[in-house]
């Protein structure tokens, strides 16, 4: 990613290249608080998501059935030793809510990861090839972006049945369309630039042009469509947890958490509240994030 | 007394603390039916001047002068209301880029009758009548059929031409054309420029022409101002602020133009380039690109003079002023 | 004008074959054949089997058998509910009219405020209201709309007990269907208290509903309006002396919502894909409960068409999107 990014910048500054392109685009993205801001929690997210095993108190699924639906330890009647309280069958909501960013977080990587890398691979053939295998290919993305985007996600579940990894595959099914259009459009802007007219001169074969040459230069908007779909693919997928179409219990993803807890939503506010908040940050994070590389990659809003 | 009064005017932009300099010291006036041409490099100030006439400066833009009137009018003062009441009607601007310009939602004729109508009323059918008069008057041919075509359907000169029948359709008394004529085609230029002194000739109203092409302004003004880095260097009326320049910096614009090389295997060029927001030089402004350029020079900023009635030069050594230097 | 609408049309015949083809597909991808899938766990008998293979034309070639549900689906025939025994037409039409109220609702409160709020916050760019206003659009944005709308009832309906918490309107009242809409059938009744409660069964819903819209029209608005601010024309206008509420909303507002009505369209499928978890939620008996519920109870016919009609439903919204803007934008409808 790191080569990538300074071949793009140089590419686009010319001569007049500053010391380093990385420390540009850091220099962008540090001015914007926002991203800041979603660059930490994304930071945060991600250490609770490698060290649950230590950080967390408890296993997730363990229940205390002495501890039936304890509120959180500053409220009254809470218990110090479960610090956002219990779950309606005893278990641990903070450890529950750790392992579930660990959960959301691989979601969001194997979704956005096979949606991105089939999504190029398609994207760039319809750019290379056109013809029928261009419309083609644009044509079957026009059928899935008609479908909104839950419903698709649905759809695919239909087929595949319910569960968390169905539940990817349908996630990167509805963001594939995205990322094809995105390759192509990029790919074709730079196919015909001097550069790839100069490699193909000197002898490059289409794969080598493609994947080589090209898509690197491809990759700024592609990185941030992935970071914003990243926070569509946690949403979503907490969406169909919530259905109980995606992940099934006693799994510990948050959208599943909150539907098993619904009936407890007036006598037991944290168990509702708590995974919707997770959700929230989670998505706003990447969100923030996604924005604020945007705001850094594209050299139109640049002073 | 001067149509135009603008004394020490200033525009800052950027922050208090780092203020970016685009106008600094400028004293301009402008008589009734006079053409004032304003001349200098890209960056020097010139459009800011005309846009902080038109009141378009928008924060963090900063406007201030010892005097800017109008007409005896204190447009500093002067309500917002009233201010606005006088763009378009007393004074009317045209700009660079007339494609651009017009609003590619809407009609030649939306554009005319909605400027008629703000500033004078009138029925729908007078004021489209006077659309269509105003169209006749910049030469554009059928109008009638003109009225109803969007600005995408308009070629570039013909678009300007619509720019000017907006900026005199209430008969201003100074007009202030931005580079009216760089946009288009070299074909067109002239046509242009000699429909805009037309206007001006007929309805006996002052022209401000910002350009930074010397031979148009030798052709077309009765004065010029020569404008450097926000600063003016020279003002003079023509034709001797031509043969007999004064500041260094109007000489060496001369020497650049392509008439003044016949003969030479390379065109002349001033080394160097205007100075940046940050890089202001501490003295003279030109100090750096000047040929003739003294150590007082680098160390202290000149003031502007008159050696005599008409003219102004910003140059402790001044050419010219003895019978001609070189 | 004609021969645009015609040049859409043509791009879209094949996207919506396309979407036939893949509603298709469905029944066939299903792990076993669709029968088997349809019987669920019980199991069946083989007789029982082939007889239904042989009642729903399974054992035809699949060319033949996808030819015939096009022009089956064009006749607006998609079968029938395993469940109910009732045509999947019949079903969607009778719980579109819930889905179409609730999503015209969430919509008009999402042009409302989402379209105006843009406008402030661009004109007033960088103050406290822009920041807050695109603050509060992240939020709405970044919102998992099924807590969002848990939030809502447990605020508004638990705690304050304002808003009832589900169905379309209160068990007393119960007026005759005649536009399929309740705030209109409502007042047709003629009872005073039906309105009202229809009414107050909407606010929560809507508000659930229209959020992301809301906070994505903002968004947009925000941006397109200091995109216009910025052209040389919003200039020339103010140098001709046009007020400021004039050159913003004569010549500003009606380049920056070009745009916008491209997003509005898109909104159609936000507020589609939406209807599942508000109407979940809600017990809003609307099409996107039909379907959460048909998949749950694996009535496949009722998937199928449910897909079907909603795509047609996007498709036909965003000619009419394309439509207007070759309305709006003089620059597209002289494109020959």
């Amino acid at each position: 990613m790191n080569t990538s990014n300074s071949q793009l910048t140089v590419a686009e500054e010319g001569i007049s290249a500053p010391p380093s392109p990385l420390a540009e685009l850091w220099r962008d993205f540090r001015r914007n608080r926002g991203a800041l801001i979603g660059l930490t929690l994304v930071g945060l997210f991600i250490f609770m998501a490698l060290f649950a095993n230590w950080i967390a108190p408890y296993s997730p699924i363990e229940q205390y059935r002495d501890s039936i639906l304890a509120p959180p330890a500053w409220v009254e009647g809470g218990k110090a030793q479960f610090l956002l309280g219990t779950d309606p069958v005893g278990r641990d909501m903070l450890s529950r809510l750790i392992f579930g960013t660990r959960l959301s977080l691989l979601i969001g990587i194997i979704s956005i990861g096979l949606s991105m890398s089939i999504g190029i691979v398609l994207g760039l053939t319809a750019a290379f090839s056109g013809g029928k295998t261009d419309t083609g290919i644009m044509r079957l993305m026009d059928v899935l972006m008609a479908l909104p985007s839950l419903l698709l996600a649905v759809a695919v579940i239909a087929v595949l049945g319910p569960g968390l990894m169905n539940a990817m595959y349908a996630i990167a099914i509805v963001q594939l369309p995205a990322f094809v259009r995105l390759t192509r459009a990029s790919a074709i802007a730079e196919r015909s630039r001097d550069y790839v007219t100069a490699s193909r001169i000197a002898g490059a074969g289409v794969l080598r042009l493609m994947f080589i040459v090209v898509l690197p230069n491809c990759l700024a908007p592609l990185i941030v469509q992935g970071t914003l779909g990243f926070s569509t693919a946690i949403l979503d997928a907490a969406a169909l947890g919530f259905l109980g179409l995606g992940a099934q219990p006693p799994t510990p993803e948050w959208g599943s958490m909150l539907a098993s807890a619904l009936e407890f939503i007036q006598s037991a506010w944290w168990v509702v509240s708590l995974p919707g908040i997770a959700i929230l940050l989670a998505v706003l994070a990447f969100n923030l994030m996604g924005d604020g590389l945007r705001d850094a990659l594209d050299p139109k809003l640049k002073r | 007394m001067a149509l135009l009064d603008i004394k020490n005017l200033s525009v800052h932009f950027g922050t208090e603390a780092r203020p970016i300099i685009a106008v600094e010291h400028l004293d301009l006036q402008i008589d009734a039916g006079e053409v004032v041409g304003i001349v200098g490099e890209s960056g020097s100030g010139k459009s800011v001047t005309s846009l902080a006439l038109m009141g378009l400066i928008d924060a963090p833009g900063r406007v201030s002068a010892e005097s800017f009137s109008f007409d005896g009018r204190n447009l500093l003062t002067l309500p917002k209301r009233e201010r606005r009441a006088m763009l378009g009607r007393d004074i009317a601007m045209i700009f660079q880029d007339p494609m651009t310009s017009l609003n590619p939602c809407f009609t030649v004729g939306d554009h005319l009758i909605e400027t008629l109508a703000v500033h004078e009323g009138g029925s729908r059918k007078a004021l489209r009548n006077r659309a269509l008069e105003l169209l006749t008057q910049v030469e554009i041919p059928d109008p009638a059929r003109r009225m109803a075509a969007y600005p995408h359907q308009l070629s570039g000169g013909m678009s300007q031409r619509v720019m000017i029948a907006l900026a005199i359709a209430c008969n201003p008394r100074l007009l202030i054309a931005d580079e009216p004529t760089t946009a288009l085609d070299v074909t067109v230029q002239a046509q242009v420029l000699e429909l805009l002194l037309r206007l001006q000739r007929e309805r006996g109203m002052a022209l401000m022409l910002i350009t930074h092409d010397l031979g148009v302004v030798a052709e077309t003004a009765h004065r010029v101002v020569v404008m450097y880095a926000g600063q003016v260097m020279e003002t003079g009326k023509v034709p001797s602020i031509f043969t007999q320049p004064r500041h260094p910096y109007t000489e060496a614009l001369l020497s650049a133009l392509p008439e003044n090389n016949i003969g030479r295997e390379r065109l002349q060029t001033i080394p160097g380039v205007v100075p940046g927001a940050y890089d202001r030089p501490q003295g003279c402004l030109l100090a750096p690109r000047c040929q003739y350029a003294q150590e007082s020079c680098r160390t202290t900023r000149p003031t502007l003079a008159s050696p005599d009635a008409g003219s102004q030069v910003r140059c402790f050594f001044p050419l010219h002023t003895s019978g001609p230097k070189e | 004008m004609i021969s645009f609408f015609l040049r859409r049309l043509g791009v879209l015949i094949p996207t919506f074959l396309g979407i036939t083809l893949l509603v298709f597909a469905l029944i066939h991808m299903i792990p076993g054949d669709p029968v088997e899938a349809m019987s669920g766990e019980r199991g069946m008998d083989s007789a029982r089997h082939a007889q239904l293979m042989t009642e729903f034309g399974l054992n035809r070639p699949l060319p033949v058998q996808y030819v015939d549900y096009v022009f089956k689906a064009a006749k607006g025939d998609l079968g029938r509910s395993i469940v109910t025994q009732e045509s999947v037409m019949r079903e969607f039409l009778d719980r579109f009219p819930a889905t179409f109220e609730l999503s015209l609702c969430a919509i008009t409160f999402a042009l409302t405020i989402g379209i105006p709020a843009g406008i402030i916050a661009a004109f007033k760019r960088n103050s406290v209201v822009d920041y807050g206003v695109m603050g509060v659009s992240l939020a709405g944005y970044s919102m998992p709309i099924f807590w969002w709308a848990l939030l809502l009832i447990l605020f508004f309906s638990v705690q304050l007990g304002w808003t009832p918490v589900s169905g379309r309107i209160a068990v007393e009242y119960d007026p005759e269907v005649v536009t399929g809409l309740m705030l209109i059938d409502s007042l047709l009744s003629g009872e005073p208290g039906a309105f009202r409660s229809a009414a107050s069964h909407l606010i929560l819903p809507t508000i659930a509903l229209g959020t992301i819209p809301l906070a994505t029209l903002a968004r947009m608005t925000r941006s397109a309006m200091l995109e216009v601010l910025g052209e040389d024309y919003v200039r020339a206008a103010r140098a001709r002396g046009l007020s400021p509420l004039r050159v913003l909303t004569r010549h500003a507002l009606r380049n920056a919502l070009i745009p916008v009505l491209t997003v509005i369209g898109l909104q159609v499928g936000t507020l589609l894909a939406g209807a599942i978890l508000t109407e979940t939620i809600f017990s809003w008996p609307g099409i996107g409960k039909w379907m959460v519920e048909a998949i749950h109870r694996r009535d496949y016919p009722v998937v199928q068409g449910g897909i079907l009609l909603s795509a047609t439903i996007v498709i036909a919204v965003n000619l009419i999107v394309d439509m207007l803007y070759g309305v709006v934008n003089p620059r597209i409808r002289h494109q020959r």
